[in-house]
C-alpha cells in the first residue's frame, strides 16, 4: 500500500516544472516586470576611459531637465560615507567614482528620474573631464615595476599585484620533477568570459520611512548574503532590511556580487523616498559587472615513460580587473584551482598562483562552476593530452592509467581533498564505446583522403560540488551552510523554504520531488519559496551547484525531522507504541498488521486536532545542513570534430557525455543541466570571450561583438549516466549543474588539437575561432592569445 | 491620454509631441498617445502592462523581445511604437486562450525547453511563425528559424523537441 513513488512525483521522476505553467504564458516576476507606486527610474552614466583621474564632474545641466529628481556623483556619495563597499573577496571597490576611474565602464553618476528614458537623457548632459593615465590591460603589464598603480586609494598597497598564494608540496614535487623519465610543459591562458545571463541586473529599492524598512527586489542569486552586506554598508538593521529575489533570468555567477547600481539604488530611494528601478542594459552588464576566467597557466607534469603521472607542477597568473571582487570562500585566494587532477592518483604536486590588478572590470566569478574549477580542469585535461602526446600514449590509455580506482575510495588528492566516491574508468568505457573510439583511426584516415581533420578530445574530470562544509568554506566570515523550513498544513499539503535561489535550475519543482520521497506527500501538494530574506530561512544562496548537495540535502533533513514527530503522532492514532510502528511511502503502518495504518496527511490533521498529552501541536520544522565534505561527480565527455583546413572552421560531428552526479532527483531536470552547461563549454571553446585593446576599451560590450551560440551553431549532444550515489549525502546526490561547463571546453580543444597533431602544433588558446586554427595549420605553430589582441583576432 | 486621475505635475511638461497610434495587440484595438521614440518593446511593457515580452539585449540579438507583427517575427527592442500603427501585434500573452495552452507553450513544457523562462516568449513566437508557415519542418529548419533567438541555460537541443513536438500535435490536430 506503499505509494508509487513516481505518481507522486517524487525521486527519479521526470517531473513536468512548476515553474514552467507561469513562464510559457509570460507571467514570470521578472525585477524588471514589478511596478511599485510612485517609482522613479535610475540610470548610471558610466566611464567611457579605462584609467583617468576625474578632473571634474558638472551636473547642472542634468539637474535642468524636466522630470529629473536627482543625480548622484561619487562626491555625493562620499559625504554619506557610501563612496565605497566591500567586496566578497576582502577588497573595497568604488560606488561612484571619487578620485579617478579604473576600468572602462566604471559607475562615475547616477540620475534619478520619473522615466527612463528621461533619466536616459539626463546621464548625457552630466560634463566629465577626464585626465588620461597609462592603461594596464594584462597581469604582465601589472607586474612590471615601471606600470602605473592602479589601486592608489589602498593603504598598504605599493605595486599592483593582489596575492601570492601557494599549496602543496614544493619538495617533494621538485624530487618527483627530478626524477622523472619526461617532464612535460604547456603554457595557456584561460581567457575572460562573461556569464551573459539573458536578463541583465537590476533593482528596485524601496525605503519606507515611516517604518524604517528597506524594501530591496533584485538580481540576486545570494540573497541573505545581500542582506549581510548592505547591514553593512548601509548601517541599516538587518531586520529592517528585507531583499526579495523574484523571478531571475539567469544568473550563472554573474549575480552573486553586489554590484554599484544596487547600492545606489538603496540611497536614491532614502533620499528620494520612492521607490528607484534600476535596470542595467546589456553593455553595462558585460562590460562592468562580474566576469569569469582570465587565468594564465604554466603546467608541468613529471611522467614515467608509461604514462604515469609522478608529480604535478602548476603556476597561475590572474588578472581580476580593477578591483578584488571574485565570489569565493574566504581561505583560497584562487578559488579551488588546487582541486586539478582529482580525479588522478598523483603523489605529489605544488601549485603557485599570484593575482594583479588591472584595468578592466573586477569580477573572476564562479562562471557556472565552483569557485575557478572549470580552470582548474581545463589545465589539467589540457596538460594530460599534451603528455599523451608527448610520449606517444594513447589518450584514453594515460587516463585510465592514472584514475583514482573504484575501491580506492575515499581518496587523500595531492592537494588534500577528500574524494569519496565514483566509477570512473566505467564512465570513460561508456563514452569511448559511444563515440567509435575504436574504429576512429580508420574514420580519420578515410576523412585525410577528403582533404579533412579528423580529431578526437577525451575531457574526464571529477569536481569539487557544493560548498560546503563549514570549518573549510565560508564567504566573507559565514559559513557555507544552507537550510530548509517545511511546515505542513493541517491537510497534508505543505509548504516549503529554503535558502537558495532558483534562477532557472528548477527548484520549485525539484525540491517538492524530495519531500515526496521522504513523506510519501505528492509533490504536487508542496508550494516552494525561495528569495526573500523576511520568510526563507538563512542560507548561501544557489552558485558553485550547491543547491543541490546543500540545501537539497537541507529538505531531506527537514523532512525526516518531520517525519519523526508524525510517527509520534502515528502511534498516538494506532494506540501502538513508537517502537511497534513501520513506516512505507506515505504512511505509518503497526508493525504487525500492515494493514492498520495512517497516512502522512492523517497525521498532519491529527496535528493541529489529535494529539497525544504533551506534544506540542503543529508540524513543522526546519534543518540548517553543513556538509562534511563537497560532492564529486564524475563526468566524461568526448567531442569528434572536422576540420576544413582551407578555413579553419571545424565542425562538432558527434558529442558525447557520461556523467555521474549520484542519484538524480529528477533526470529531466538534470539532463537540461547538462546539454545547457555543454553549450556554455562549447560557447567558450569556440566563440565567446572578452578582450580588451591597449587602451582598455572592452571588446565585446555588446552581442554584436561578443559572440554566443545560436541553435544554428549548438551541436548536439548524446547524453548517458553512470549513478555512483554520494555516501554521506541525506539522498546520494552530487552537483550537476556546472559540470558540463566545466570539463566540456577540453574536450573541444583537444578533439582540435588532436586533429592537428600531426603538424607539431601543441595549443591553441580558446575561443578557437577560424582564422586561429588556420594561422596554426598555415605556421604550424601555437597561436597563444593575451589581451591586447592583435588585429584580426 | 488623459484620465481621470492625471496629476497637474508641478515640472514643466515634456516639450516633445506625442503621436497618437491604433495596434491591433492580441486581437484588441489598442490606442495610445507615444513619444515617437517609444520603442514597442516598451509601449508593450510599460504602456500595456505586458511584461511577457522582454528585453534582453537592446542591440536586435538576443530575440528576448521577439513578437509577431502582422504574423511575422520581429525584434520589438529595435522597433518603434510609431511604425507599429494600424499593424497587428501578437505577444506571448496572445498565445493561450483562457482554458487551453498553444501547443507550443504545451510542447515547451513537456520537452523541457525552457529553464530560467526569460528567452522563451520570444522563442515560441519565433517558433510559431516557423509552423504557420512550415508545419512540418525538420531539425535544421526549427534550429535556422530560432537562429535569431538567444537561449543561455538549455543548449537549445530542448527547445528544437519542443518546437517538433508542437509541430507533430497540431498536424495532428489540423487533420
Amino acid at each position: 500500500m506503499a505509494l508509487d513513488e513516481i505518481k507522486i512525483g517524487g525521486m527519479g521522476a521526470s517531473r513536468r516544472r512548476v515553474e514552467d505553467n507561469r513562464f510559457i504564458r509570460g507571467k514570470g516576476n521578472y525585477v524588471d516586470d514589478i511596478v511599485l507606486p510612485g517609482m522613479l527610474h535610475m540610470e548610471i552614466l558610466r566611464s567611457p576611459m579605462a584609467h583617468a583621474r576625474i578632473k571634474s564632474i558638472d551636473v547642472s545641466a542634468a539637474w535642468e531637465v524636466p522630470g529629473v529628481r536627482l543625480v548622484l556623483t561619487g562626491e555625493m556619495m562620499a559625504a554619506r560615507n557610501l563612496a565605497w563597499m566591500p567586496t566578497l573577496s576582502y577588497d573595497t571597490q568604488a560606488v561612484l567614482a571619487t578620485d579617478k576611474v579604473r576600468f572602462q565602464g566604471q559607475e562615475v553618476a547616477a540620475v534619478i528620474a520619473d522615466d527612463p528614458y528621461i533619466a536616459k537623457d539626463a546621464c548625457q548632459k552630466i560634463v566629465v573631464e577626464y585626465e588620461a593615465l597609462p592603461v594596464i590591460v594584462n597581469p604582465f603589464q601589472a607586474m612590471e615595476a615601471s606600470s602605473e598603480l592602479i589601486r592608489d586609494d589602498k593603504e598598504n598597497q605599493p605595486t599592483n599585484k593582489i596575492f601570492d598564494w601557494e599549496i602543496g608540496d614544493k619538495e617533494g614535487t621538485d624530487k618527483a620533477f627530478a626524477a622523472a623519465d619526461h617532464v612535460s610543459k604547456l603554457e595557456l591562458h584561460y581567457p575572460r568570459s562573461h556569464p551573459s545571463p539573458m536578463e541583465t541586473c537590476g533593482s528596485i529599492a524601496d525605503f519606507n520611512r515611516a517604518t524604517g524598512k528597506l524594501t530591496v527586489y533584485m538580481t540576486s542569486q545570494a540573497p541573505h548574503i545581500v542582506r549581510a552586506a548592505v547591514a553593512m554598508v548601509a548601517e541599516l538593521p538587518e531586520h529592517m532590511i528585507r531583499i526579495v529575489s523574484p523571478d531571475l533570468g539567469g544568473g550563472f555567477g554573474n549575480k552573486v556580487p553586489i554590484y554599484p547600481g544596487y547600492v545606489i539604488s538603496i540611497l536614491a530611494s532614502i533620499l528620494t523616498e520612492r521607490p528607484v528601478k534600476w535596470i542595467e542594459d546589456k553593455t553595462g552588464n558585460l562590460i562592468s559587472t562580474g566576469f569569469g576566467r582570465d587565468v594564465y597557466l604554466k603546467g608541468e607534469l613529471a611522467l614515467r615513460k608509461d604514462g604515469k603521472i609522478l608529480g604535478v607542477r602548476m603556476n597561475t597568473i590572474s588578472d581580476h580587473g580593477a578591483f578584488y571582487a571574485d565570489a569565493q570562500p574566504s581561505k583560497f585566494k584562487i578559488g579551488l584551482m588546487h582541486s586539478t587532477f582529482a580525479a588522478y592518483d598523483i603523489p605529489v604536486a605544488h601549485l603557485t598562483s599570484t593575482g594583479y590588478y588591472t584595468n578592466k572590470a573586477p569580477g573572476g566569478v564562479a562562471y557556472r562552476c565552483s569557485f575557478r574549477v572549470t580552470e582548474a580542469m581545463f589545465f589539467q585535461e589540457r596538460m594530460v593530452q599534451a603528455a599523451a602526446d608527448d610520449l606517444g600514449i594513447d589518450q584514453a590509455e594515460i587516463r585510465r592509467m592514472n584514475f583514482v580506482k573504484d575501491d580506492d575510495f575515499p581518496h587523500r588528492t595531492a592537494f588534500g581533498f577528500l574524494t569519496d566516491s565514483g566509477q570512473y574508468e566505467k564512465c570513460l568505457n561508456i563514452g569511448l564505446e559511444a563515440i567509435g573510439y575504436s574504429t576512429f583511426k580508420a574514420e580519420q584516415e578515410e576523412a585525410r583522403k577528403r582533404g579533412r581533420l579528423l580529431g578526437i578530445g577525451i575531457s574526464t574530470m571529477t569536481e569539487p560540488l557544493g560548498a560546503g562544509n563549514s570549518k573549510e568554506y565560508d564567504i566573507l566570515g559565514i559559513k557555507m551552510f544552507d537550510s530548509a523550513e517545511l511546515r505542513v498544513h493541517m491537510s497534508g499539503k505543505a509548504i516549503l523554504r529554503t535558502g537558495a535561489m532558483n534562477q532557472g535550475q528548477g527548484h520549485q519543482t525539484t525540491w517538492a520531488q524530495i519531500v515526496a520521497h521522504e513523506l510519501g506527500i505528492p509533490a504536487d501538494d508542496v508550494t516552494v519559496e525561495e528569495g526573500d530574506t523576511d520568510t526563507a530561512p538563512f542560507g548561501m544562496g544557489t552558485y558553485a551547484s550547491r543547491s543541490t548537495p546543500v540545501a537539497g540535502a537541507a529538505v531531506a533533513m527537514v523532512s525526516r525531522k518531520i517525519r519523526a514527530k508524525a510517527r509520534k503522532i502515528a502511534a498516538h492514532l494506532l494506540e501502538v507504541s513508537e517502537e511497534d510502528i513501520e513506516w512505507e511511502l506515505g504512511r505509518f503502518y503497526v508493525r504487525s498488521n500492515h494493514e492498520r495504518g495512517v497516512t502522512i496527511q492523517d497525521c498532519a490533521m491529527a496535528a493541529y486536532s489529535n494529539l497525544p498529552d504533551g506534544m506540542e501541536p503543529g508540524l513543522e520544522n526546519n534543518a540548517y545542513y553543513d556538509p562534511p565534505n563537497l560532492t564529486w561527480p564524475f563526468a566524461c565527455y568526448i567531442a569528434k570534430v572536422e576540420i576544413d583546413p582551407e578555413t579553419g572552421v571545424w565542425d562538432v560531428l558527434q558529442f558525447v557525455a557520461v556523467d555521474d552526479c549520484g542519484v538524480r532527483i529528477n533526470p529531466m531536470v538534470v539532463e537540461g543541466q547538462i546539454m545547457g552547461g555543454l553549450t556554455e563549454a562549447y560557447a567558450m571553446s569556440s566563440m565567446q570571450y572578452q578582450t580588451y585593446d591597449e587602451e582598455g576599451n572592452c571588446i565585446g560590450s555588446n552581442y554584436m561583438d561578443y559572440l554566443l551560440p545560436t541553435a544554428w551553431e549548438t551541436p548536439g549532444f548524446e547524453l548517458y549516466e553512470v549513478v555512483t550515489p554520494c555516501p554521506h549525502h541525506p539522498i546520494g546526490a552530487k552537483g550537476i549543474g556546472e559540470c558540463a561547463t566545466v570539463g566540456g571546453p577540453a574536450a573541444f580543444v583537444n578533439a582540435v588539437m588532436d586533429a592537428l597533431k600531426h603538424t607539431g602544433v601543441r595549443n591553441i588558446d580558446m575561443p578557437m575561432m577560424p582564422n586561429r586554427v588556420y594561422e596554426a595549420l598555415q605556421t604550424g605553430k601555437d597561436i597563444s592569445g593575451m589581451p591586447p589582441v592583435r588585429s584580426g583576432d | 491620454m488623459s484620465s481621470l486621475y492625471d496629476e497637474v505635475t508641478p515640472t514643466p511638461p515634456s516639450d516633445v509631441p506625442t503621436r497618437r497610434v491604433t495596434i491591433d495587440v492580441n486581437g484588441e484595438p489598442r490606442t495610445v498617445d507615444v513619444e515617437p521614440r517609444l520603442l514597442l518593446a516598451h509601449l508593450l511593457r510599460q504602456g500595456l502592462k505586458m511584461t511577457g515580452t522582454h528585453t534582453g539585449c537592446d542591440t536586435t540579438n538576443c530575440g528576448a523581445c521577439t513578437v509577431l507583427f502582422d504574423g511575422r517575427p520581429i525584434k520589438s527592442c529595435t522597433m518603434l511604437a510609431v511604425q507599429a500603427d494600424g499593424h497587428s501585434v501578437e505577444t506571448v500573452e496572445g498565445l493561450a486562450s483562457a482554458s487551453e495552452l498553444h501547443p507550443i507553450q504545451e510542447g515547451f513544457k513537456q520537452e523541457h525547453g525552457l529553464h530560467c523562462g526569460f528567452c522563451t516568449p520570444g522563442m515560441m513566437l519565433a517558433a510559431k511563425a516557423l509552423l504557420e508557415e512550415n508545419p512540418n519542418p525538420t531539425e535544421d529548419e526549427v534550429r535556422w528559424a530560432l537562429s535569431g533567438n538567444l537561449c543561455r541555460c538549455t543548449g537549445y537541443q530542448n527547445i528544437v523537441k519542443s518546437v517538433l513536438w508542437a509541430a507533430e500535435k497540431m498536424r495532428a490536430e489540423s487533420n
